[in-house]
């Protein structure tokens, strides 16, 4: 089983293209009137300078001297063409950009929600910043693709196709030396094209590194800072600074040595044009004038495959960027919601139920062995143990964050991973010992656990949890706005918020993990009293090393290795004699000083 | 943020010459190779009909062709083309360093101005924001490096065609030369237009990742709470609000761009027309009115590269306006040229200190709220006092201060009697150490996040961890010291970043150690072995402890208590107990909550006998 967000997809082009036109359908609405409307626009713009270069022939250069008349005629049909091209050209735009943004937009969402569809498992092999890059300028450089490159890209073949006709309307051997001289730079071509994609996508990665590097001076400013070590922090943005400036250029060498062959081998044409036109010439197969008109008609040749070569160099860019974002909507969600298949279990006491779980990190040692478990509805178990005894591992188990490897978590007799993720979500909360705080004000977020939640109801939850008085204690109340990652806030208090977050969203099972491991005693004493008296009705599973917690509990549960070892009420436990009796009597001498 | 809806073209200008004038000889070396390419592109049509009127004209004449003399017209257009490449190579390989190297410069700028802004600036500004700051916002600014080389060869180029037009022709050169103004007239118009629309795309995408950064950030609690859907509602508005903004950018450039191709063309039958009817009048020879028509058409495409120009300023000045607001940021902490004495245990004190933060209401006014209020607290060297108060009393403010992560608005923090404002920079964090209650892990191996790039062997590493009682689970890990911690150290749990955290303190032998509930996350053993290590190894070290459990306090050689911000009362665990109310409720709270629980449970157990 990989766990990891796949840092891109190992598709070739074709099948990138594919599927991120399959990932994005927008971009196929309405592509037949586009692609017509291009086509008008192609055949205008090798129609205009044909005709431009007709009226120099007849009307100006015309056997029989200039002809205003003539030329008069020949103007104003360039003009209406002009206009025609212009007006389908502003159409191909605009219909291109409101597809393509229709269509990357939903790529980007389709990406976004992916993300937090994954488990935690896997967000957590990927850098934030990363992934960041994955829902914005990863799908940046697509749509830089598509609505530039991408219309480019489609008249340019067009024009091929047009002046190729016209060519051989004038001399069918010419066309085909021009072709034959063309025909290596396809090779090249392919060639190249893997060599700068490769090119591309290094400076996509180093991008990912360069936003890593920056938000860690960000995110670890206090820590720099008490430590003084700005130098070393400074050498290791500047590394990946010049690891992306380095890529960049590397990329940039190579597509201009790419672009540039196509521009070499169009200039040459143009030479072995005139020397077979010469040959021609001489032999009477041709005459001057049809020479110097099929030069012009090179020009409209080669000038598009010139365009395209540098758009494949683009597309490449854009096929790593389309790549990324594939990559991650692609990872499987090892952990995922039965959606509709699923069931909506009824509200109410809950009963949970391990049975022979075991789990081990992918790769890594087995944490938790064989656990059966019951836990009463309405009863306040306490879960204790050292730390890495695998405790938080029955946390992130029975509130379905990571699928045991063996065996089975049940809440009410249903196996968690039937369990509609909105239905689960309701009947179960985890209360994490970091809870994010959003940059925003305190009542906003403690009205994420129930959005429809109105003042009063947020006033009254912090009431109810005894902590009205540290409110009345902060700046502005609820109105407090809490800053970057709540760190406006002390750890502690950040805990506060998050409690009366999940408080508030009122499930039936509430599980805190180390959930006020950073608030002060006599705060904590006070929580616990309140949540015992407004819990009645309601199951609880608490995780903490403060055994004031365990005390309170009607059951606790010791988890030691991996396995339960003793489960019971405080007292027996400390008359039992055995590990929790040990744990609690340094916890006590603790207590006593 | 305010932007200027029509960023004048002299200003774009001026940034472009700040640009400039950080890459001179790279960027002369693009604008070399464009005038070798402008040059080439109008020689290679001259090249042409110099092989046409003297090689192939004759020979078609004569009737027959040597090989000298079709190796005469190949090597002549080669020749100009190849030359026309080499620019063309110079050019783009050129331009790419200096837009590179500028863009690297200012992200190096820019970075190095997070590193110097003070907390508070950092608490202001959303991380996406500073992410966006020093990544697209750079790459916005300087975009206009691609380009810029060529619209400049263009220009060369131009003034060499108009000198050829007015040479054939003053009348033909007048019709032709209005096509140029009209061109640059679009662009100017154009510009205006696009301004404030590609200032407004470049807004929301910072907030797209603002928003994005956050919510990943927050990927645990929007989980567990199961708000997936909520956070996509969130993102999706201002993904939508982007999407019409980027539309309205395409709009905009879709009504341009055929009207800028379509002015030469235009141009070119302007000049037929006039011109065919003049040759029929007999004032101007057919030669002259094709040539003018040929230049036109010659330059209309390359003089495009100045709308392109013109078409990336609008980013640029937008770019550089939200870069340039980080770089003129002012409040990073002066310093002074004090050295502190690297032996011995040091003495720190706060002597009555006031601290206030600005705080923003939801109206977005400012105001200040003090946090501290007129503090002293007085810690020997030597001795290891603990501060003790409610959850959000200022206890993190309190050991911020002392390790000037912050300065006090009135008052003085010393170290051994040095206002710490007087110390030379680094010279703080060289004598003392914190471990905050939330630790910060580095995307290093294990090594690397104790001796932060410090000369320490591994035994010193080794010995740090056995005395934060990491050694371990240290040495269960794959690598050792080698182990990567991974982003933010997500591959450790709570407990043992918070021993990594000690360790990389413990390894400085600090004259000041500061403890900010440094051992929440770790299980009561391991705190009782952490503190006995620490009381063996750190003799020569003062020690300032925010601390609840009593085995922790009651370590300390004196206690403070403060709540709400002020020191309500100072001295032994034994005094406090007896004459501090709050102090003797807080500490005790868990022992009474036991009593009276035992007590219940004991009376349930009589009734149930």
């Amino acid at each position: 089983m990989s766990t990891s967000i796949e840092a891109t997809s190992d598709l070739g082009t074709v099948a990138t293209l594919r599927r991120g036109l399959e990932l994005s359908p927008e971009l196929r609405r309405g592509i037949g009137v586009t692609l017509a409307l291009a086509a008008v626009t192609t055949v205008g713009r090798v129609v205009v300078p044909f005709v431009v270069q007709q009226t120099t022939d007849h009307g100006l250069l015309g056997k029989g001297g200039p002809d205003p008349g003539l030329v008069t005629r020949y103007v104003l049909l360039a003009l209406i063409a002009v206009v025609a091209t212009a007006l389908s050209a502003y159409a191909v735009n605009v219909r291109l950009f409101r597809a393509s943004e229709a269509g990357l937009a939903s790529l980007r969402l389709r990406a976004f929600r992916h993300i937090h569809d994954l488990s935690t498992l896997t967000q957590n092999t990927e850098r934030r910043g990363s992934m960041v890059s994955r829902v914005t300028s990863d799908v940046d450089t697509i749509s830089q693709f598509v609505q530039f490159g991408g219309i480019i890209l489609v008249l340019s073949l067009g024009q091929i196709a047009v002046a190729t006709g016209l060519m051989l309307f004038y001399s069918p051997l010419l066309t085909a030396v021009v072709w034959l001289c063309f025909v290596p730079l396809l090779f090249v071509i392919r060639r190249f094209q893997t060599i700068v994609g490769r090119a591309y996508t290094a400076v996509r990665e180093r991008v990912g590194d360069l936003l890593a590097a920056v938000s860690e001076s960000v995110v670890g400013a206090a820590t720099i800072r008490a430590y003084g070590v700005e130098e070393r922090t400074a050498a290791r943005i500047d590394a990946a600074i010049e690891g992306h400036r380095s890529a960049a250029i590397r990329a940039q060498v190579r597509s201009v040595v790419a672009f540039s062959s196509g521009q070499l081998v169009a200039g040459l044409t143009l030479a072995v044009v005139l020397v077979v036109g010469t040959v021609q010439a001489v032999h009477d197969d041709l005459t001057l004038g049809q020479l110097l008109a099929f030069l012009f008609l090179v020009n409209l040749f080669t000038q598009p495959v010139q365009q395209a070569t540098e758009i494949l160099n683009e597309l490449q860019n854009a096929v790593a960027g389309w790549r990324r974002v594939i990559g991650v909507v692609d990872t499987r969600a090892d952990v995922a919601d039965p959606g509709d298949a699923g069931q909506v279990l009824p509200r109410g006491p809950i009963t949970v139920d391990f049975e022979g779980v075991s789990f081990a990190y992918p790769g890594g040692a087995t944490v938790l062995h064989d656990v059966d478990l019951s836990i009463a509805p309405r009863s306040r178990v306490a879960i204790v143990g050292e730390t890495g005894s695998g405790k938080s591992t029955l946390a992130k188990l029975l509130t379905r964050l990571m699928d045991p490897s063996t065996g089975t978590v049940r809440i009410d007799g249903v196996d968690l991973r039937d369990v509609r993720f909105s239905s689960l979500r309701e009947r179960v909360v985890l209360v994490p010992q970091e809870g994010f705080l959003f940059d925003a004000t305190l009542r906003e977020n403690v009205r994420f656990g129930r959005p429809d939640a109105s003042d009063d109801d947020i006033t009254l939850a912090i009431t109810e949890l005894g902590l009205d008085a540290w409110l009345a204690g902060l700046p502005q109340g609820l109105a407090t706005e809490v800053g970057q990652r709540g760190e406006s806030l002390s750890a502690g208090e950040r805990q506060l918020v998050a409690l009366a977050r999940a408080y508030l969203a009122d499930p039936d099972l509430l599980v805190l993990d180390e959930a006020t491991s950073a608030v002060d005693p006599s705060t904590e004493v006070r929580l616990q009293r309140a949540l015992e008296g407004l819990t009645r009705g309601r199951t609880s599973v608490a995780i903490a090393h403060r055994l004031s917690t365990a005390e309170a509990a009607d059951e606790v549960v010791v988890v030691d290795r991996g396995h339960i070892v003793e489960r019971g009420p405080h007292r027996e436990l400390v008359r039992a004699g055995g590990v929790y009796s040990a744990l609690y009597a340094s916890w006590s001498a603790q207590q006593r000083g | 943020m305010s932007v200027d809806a029509a960023p004048s073209l002299r200003r774009s200008l001026a940034i472009v010459g700040v640009g400039i004038r950080r890459e001179p000889r790279w960027f002369a070396f693009a604008v070399a190779g464009s005038t070798l390419y402008g040059v080439m592109t109008v020689l290679t049509a001259s090249a042409i009909g110099k092989v046409t009127r003297e090689q192939i004209q004759p020979a078609v004449k004569a009737g027959s062709v040597t090989s000298p003399q079709l190796w005469t017209i190949f090597a002549w257009v080669a020749g100009a083309v190849l030359l026309n490449v080499v620019g063309v190579v110079i050019r783009r390989i050129a331009a790419g360093f200096t837009m590179y190297n500028v863009a690297a410069g200012y992200r190096r700028e820019v970075t190095r101005q997070y590193l110097r802004l003070p907390l508070s600036w950092h608490h202001r500004h959303p991380s996406g924001q500073l992410l966006s700051n020093a990544n697209a916002d750079v790459e916005a600014t300087w975009n206009v490096f691609a380009p810029l080389p060529m619209a400049l060869g263009v220009i060369v180029m131009l003034v060499a065609g108009i000198v050829q037009m007015v040479l054939v022709d003053p009348i033909m050169a007048v019709i032709g030369l209005t096509v140029f103004p009209a061109l640059f007239l679009a662009n100017l118009v154009f510009q205006r237009a696009m301004s404030p629309r590609v200032s407004r795309a470049q807004q929301l995408r910072a907030e797209v990742s603002e928003v994005a950064h956050e919510s990943f950030e927050a990927a645990l609690v929007v989980k567990s709470m199961g708000r997936e859907e909520q956070e996509a509602v969130r993102f999706e508005e201002v993904t939508r609000r982007l999407q019409g903004a980027n539309v309205d950018v395409g709009r905009t450039r879709g009504t341009f761009d055929p009207v800028i191709e379509a002015i030469p063309t235009i141009g070119t039958l302007a000049v037929l027309a006039v011109g065919t009817h003049q040759v029929a009048v007999g004032v101007l020879q057919p030669a002259a009115v094709v040539q003018v028509a040929y230049l036109i058409s010659v330059l209309a495409f390359p003089v495009r590269a100045l709308g392109w120009v013109l078409g990336e300023l609008p980013r640029t000045v937008v770019g550089w306006d939200r870069v340039d607001a980080v770089l003129k940021a002012r409040g990073e902490l002066a310093f002074g040229d004090q050295q502190l004495k690297h032996s011995g245990a040091a003495r720190s004190q706060l002597k009555g200190v006031d601290y206030s933060y600005d705080i923003v209401d939801e109206a977005g006014r400012e105001s200040r709220f003090q946090a501290i209020h007129d503090v002293s607290i007085d810690v020997p060297a030597g001795s290891t006092v603990a501060l003790v108060g409610p959850t959000g009393s200022g206890k993190s403010t309190l050991t911020n201060l002392t390790l000037r992560l912050v300065d006090p608005d009135r008052g003085d923090v010393t170290l051994d009697g040095t206002d710490l404002r007087r110390v030379v920079r680094g010279g703080v964090s060289s004598v003392a150490a914190l471990v905050p209650q939330q630790t910060f892990m580095f995307d290093d191996t294990v090594r690397g996040n104790i001796t932060l790039g410090l000369d320490h062997t591994d035994e010193e590493v080794w010995a740090a961890l056995e005395v934060a009682q990491a050694y371990t689970f240290v040495e269960a890990l794959g690598a050792g010291l080698d182990t990567r911690v991974g982003e933010r150290g997500a591959s450790l749990s709570g407990g043992q970043r918070q021993r990594i955290a000690l360790a990389r303190a413990i390894i400085r032998t600090p004259q000041l150690l500061v403890l900010d509930d440094a051992t929440s996350a770790v299980d009561p053993a391991v705190e009782q072995a952490i503190l006995a290590g620490l009381r063996r190894s750190s003799s020569g070290t003062t020690v300032l402890v925010v601390a609840y459990r009593m085995s922790t306090i009651t370590l300390a050689d004196e206690i403070v208590y403060v709540e709400h911000g002020r020191v309500v009362d100072h001295g032994t665990h034994q005094e406090l107990q007896q004459r501090c109310e709050g102090y003797e409720r807080l500490v005790t709270a868990y022992a009474r909550e036991a009593a009276e629980r035992a007590a219940v449970t004991a009376d349930e157990e009589e009734v149930v006998r």
